[in-house]
């Protein structure tokens, strides 16, 4: 079996508020292996984000409250201090962040933002760290890399912004890159053309990918395993294939029936989960999806279990263990 | 055709910019000579990338924004070059939904009030405002008691609904949508598409609708324009666009479009190079800089839209 590269246990965030408290994060528990891609899916307010920048310790309000473990190559990452963050983020964990117009800083080069990178994690001169900048630049096919490499970030379109944060994440050939909505902000024949670039990095570099998404079409694209998140929690967990072939919770099951779909015909009307998203402010007691679920019954007032197989696959569902009984 | 509402015949923007230096103007041409028509009850889906021109086109028609050229023709009167004033009465029958339910509402106001402003404009009594307005929000599906509750106390879907509730108060017959459901997640977002088209079949509304998502598109349009640049490139049946699109930019735009069913990846066709700015756009065909199967005459012909089979193309290569 491959080493785990990443394991988050049993992972909490939450934030104290004027309002009451907001559990963001609920008991999220995942790994990842070398080489794998991982796509996290969910609404707004599902706890993607959230989940991610608690693993790279990102968040520093003094109202969060963050308990669990991360394990990344054996050890906790909430329990190291900032310095010890710094040093792992940026070298062994990148990120990049959806929207690539607030990710670069408006008054220095692009080639300045690689080389920052670079310097602050090994010792490399100017010169070579602007060769390498134009290198990582022709990598991730920006034309004309050694004249581009001294222009500004307005000087850059949306897609080769975000291609110029992808060099910057891969320029220290990261173990893990994290990609929050990295395509989110872009139009559908660049969306194409960023997906195939972190495809083509992940075979060469065999990094380990998670790519954080709304669109189920973008988990299809990319990733082998995709984490279904709702209210904070990881609702089901599978292989892409079964994931689409066969939903198991319920939650799921409505997410893909409400996209309208480019490669089928139209029906009159889309299937529709009713309601909206639940409240982290004022969760439904039980599970959190039962006031939105076709299929709730009594039972779902308390917290159904994550029922797994061996490789962690499964959903939190009592219509499993019933089916399993019946 | 009796039932033909609208008519657009060869519209034009150009918007002029600073910026040439020394006192010169840049010239943007957002739409060019882009012409279509549209019959009562029907859907047309607009796509096309950023800057393709199809928010410009949606304002054109339901002017709030003035063509450099080209006729609008609603229901035989030409609106392209009307006043402010002689559009008034009209602005009843044309309405427009935008794509962010925030920035649509006033936060200070109730939305009873929000809803009854467009009948306030209008003329129509104190009564028959709050009665036409609380029979609108029931039907968008909102609580009753929505009528005193402000802007914030909506989530991004029900909002929406708030906005669409208030451009049905006037009875509109042509409504434009630009990008109404891309603001809201995946499970709001088909209820509110649900909404559309349950007020289509009860109203026979006529609806432009300019989206980029191409399943969203693909849902609720009869017939779909697709832009590039601010051209039509190529235009036709929803089942034709979608099925057997001829334009080398639609198969590729088609294609890129991340799918849920993986098995038709082997066809994927990913376009090399950045959309163009309109500032400068190339010459000839505006697509030729990307296009995978130009030649070099497309770089100086530029192509006419024409009927080829069942669609309307301007490509010089499809015959």
């Amino acid at each position: 079996m491959a080493e785990k590269l990443l394991e988050v246990k049993n992972l909490c965030v939450s934030f104290k508020t004027r309002k009451g408290i907001v559990r963001a994060v609920n008991n999220l528990s995942f790994s990842i292996n070398h080489g794998e891609v991982l796509g996290i899916v969910g609404e707004s307010g599902s706890g993607k984000s959230v989940s991610m920048s608690a693993v790279m310790g990102l968040i520093k309000d003094e109202n969060a409250e963050i308990t669990g473990e991360v394990f990344f190559n054996g050890e906790d990452l909430l329990k190291k201090s900032d310095e010890e963050l710094r040093a792992i983020r940026g070298k062994d964990i990148a990120m990049v962040f959806q929207d690539p117009m607030t990710a670069l800083t408006p008054v220095y080069t692009i080639g300045w933002h690689i080389r920052e990178q670079l310097q602050l994690h090994s010792d490399i001169s100017d010169k070579a760290a602007r060769e390498r900048a134009i290198e990582l630049l022709e990598e991730v096919g920006i034309p004309d890399p050694a004249k581009r490499v001294d222009q500004y970030p307005h000087e850059f379109s949306g897609g080769m912004r975000q291609r110029a944060i992808i060099a910057m994440a891969l320029s220290l050939n990261p173990k893990l890159l994290i990609a929050d909505e990295p395509t989110t902000a872009l139009d559908v024949t660049i969306q194409a053309q960023i997906l195939d670039l972190l495809e083509r990095l992940r075979k060469t570099y065999n990094s380990s990918i998670i790519i954080i998404t709304h669109d189920m079409g973008v988990v299809s694209e990319l990733s082998s395993e995709v984490l279904v998140m709702y209210a904070g929690r990881m609702v089901e967990r599978s292989t892409k294939s079964s994931l689409f072939a066969n939903p198991q919770h319920p939650y799921t099951k409505g997410l893909m029936n409400s996209v309208p779909r480019v490669d089928r015909a139209r029906t009159s009307r889309l299937e529709t989960i009713s309601g909206q998203p639940a409240s982290l402010l004022n969760l439904p007691s039980g599970c959190a999806f039962r006031t939105r679920c076709p299929s709730a019954h009594v039972a779902c007032t308390e917290q159904p279990a994550f029922i797994s197989d061996s490789n962690g696959y499964g959903a939190a569902c009592f219509l499993l263990t019933q089916g399993a009984r019946s | 055709m009796s039932d033909e509402i609208l008519k657009v015949t060869n519209v034009s923007r150009v918007y002029e910019t600073s910026g040439g230096g020394f006192g010169r103007k840049n010239k943007v041409s957002a739409l060019d000579g882009v012409s279509f028509n549209l019959v009562q009850g029907e859907t047309l889906g607009v796509v096309g990338e950023s800057g393709c021109g199809k928010s410009t086109l949606g304002r054109i028609i339901s002017r709030l924004d003035t063509p450099t050229s080209g006729e609008i023709i609603y229901k035989g009167n030409d609106i392209a070059k009307k006043s402010l004033a002689a559009m008034r009465p009209l602005r009843k029958e044309i309405q427009f939904i935008f794509q962010d339910p925030y920035a649509s509402l006033n936060p200070r106001r109730q939305i009873g009030a929000i809803v009854e402003e467009p009948m306030r404009i209008h003329g129509v009594s104190k009564d028959e405002r709050r009665a036409r307005a609380q029979e609108l929000l029931e039907k968008v599906g909102l609580d009753k008691n929505s009528y005193e509750k402000y802007p914030h106390e909506f989530s991004g879907g029900q909002r929406q609904r708030v906005v669409i509730a208030r451009a049905l108060t006037l009875k509109p017959e042509l409504i434009i949508a630009d990008e109404p459901v891309s603001a809201l997640d995946v499970s709001i977002q088909a209820q509110v598409l649900n909404l559309f088209k349950e007020l289509q079949d009860e109203m026979n509304l006529t609806y432009i609708f300019v989206a980029h998502d191409l399943g969203v598109v693909r849902h609720i349009s009869d017939r779909i324009a697709v832009m590039y640049l601010g051209k039509i490139v190529e235009m036709g049946s929803v089942e034709e666009i979608y099925n057997n699109p001829q334009h080398p930019y639609t198969k590729a735009l088609l294609s890129a479009n991340p799918r849920i069913d993986q098995s038709a990846k082997s066809t994927r066709q990913i376009l090399t190079g950045d959309i163009p700015s309109p500032l400068n756009r190339p010459s000839g065909c505006s697509f030729h800089t990307r296009c995978p199967i130009a030649v070099p005459e497309c770089s100086t012909r530029e192509p006419e839209l024409r009927r080829v089979g069942a669609v309307d193309v301007a490509c010089n290569l499809v015959l």
